[in-house]
């Protein structure tokens, strides 16, 4: 199986954001919610991380 | 409902905590699934299957006990979270015993990552078959 850096980013994100909401939070509600913002804090995360490396080698 | 009562209600489940949490470390979403949450633990196992289904196909690295090495002893445990996955993946020989491609190194973290996250989902488990968790 050969996977892009940035599908691994997803994938990773995805599957870790699905546990996160269910064990941080009670209510249905307040886990999709905190699980999508931990989604996004992965991704974007990531790529804000991404750009400052590229910046501190430039 | 009230949450004293949704704590009661969890209690009531007649599974005692330690079972809950021992359950849900051997396999994944078994523990939520004994206190009757089957949506819950049919996202835990399929995500933490996924992740480690997902690191073994990156062909990452099933670490060993008594390496010697303090990172490795730390991936030995983190690995062991996994449950019956780590020991399925140690009886079939499934992964690598070194990282031999750049993408391995994913692999290893993600194997990692899901038996940590299976701990937490464990954990869990517990809170809510002691009542320390409402719902």
């Amino acid at each position: 199986m050969t996977v892009t850096h940035f599908g691994a980013v997803l994938l990773f994100a995805f599957f870790t954001s699905i546990v996160f909401g269910i064990t941080q939070r009670s209510e249905p509600k307040m886990m999709i919610r905190f699980g999508a913002f931990c989604f996004a804090l992965f991704v974007f995360g990531t790529i804000a991380a991404s750009w400052g490396m590229w910046a501190i080698k430039h | 409902m009230s949450k004293a009562d949704k704590a009661l209600l969890n209690q009531k489940s007649g599974v005692s905590p330690a079972v809950a949490l021992f359950a849900g470390w051997l396999v994944p979403g078994a523990g939520h699934l004994l206190i009757r949450k089957p949506i819950r633990a049919l996202l835990l196992f399929v995500s933490i299957v996924a992740m480690f289904s997902i690191g073994i196909a990156l062909e990452g690295k099933v670490y060993t006990p008594n390496t010697g090495d303090l990172l490795d002893i730390l991936g030995f445990a983190g690995d062991l979270g996994s449950g019956v996955l780590y020991i399925l993946a140690r009886v079939f020989d499934l992964g690598h015993s070194s990282v031999q491609i750049a993408i391995a190194d994913y692999g290893t973290k993600f194997i990692v990552v899901a038996g940590l996250l299976n701990i937490v989902s464990a954990v869990d488990a517990h809170s809510l078959a002691s009542g320390r968790k409402l719902s």
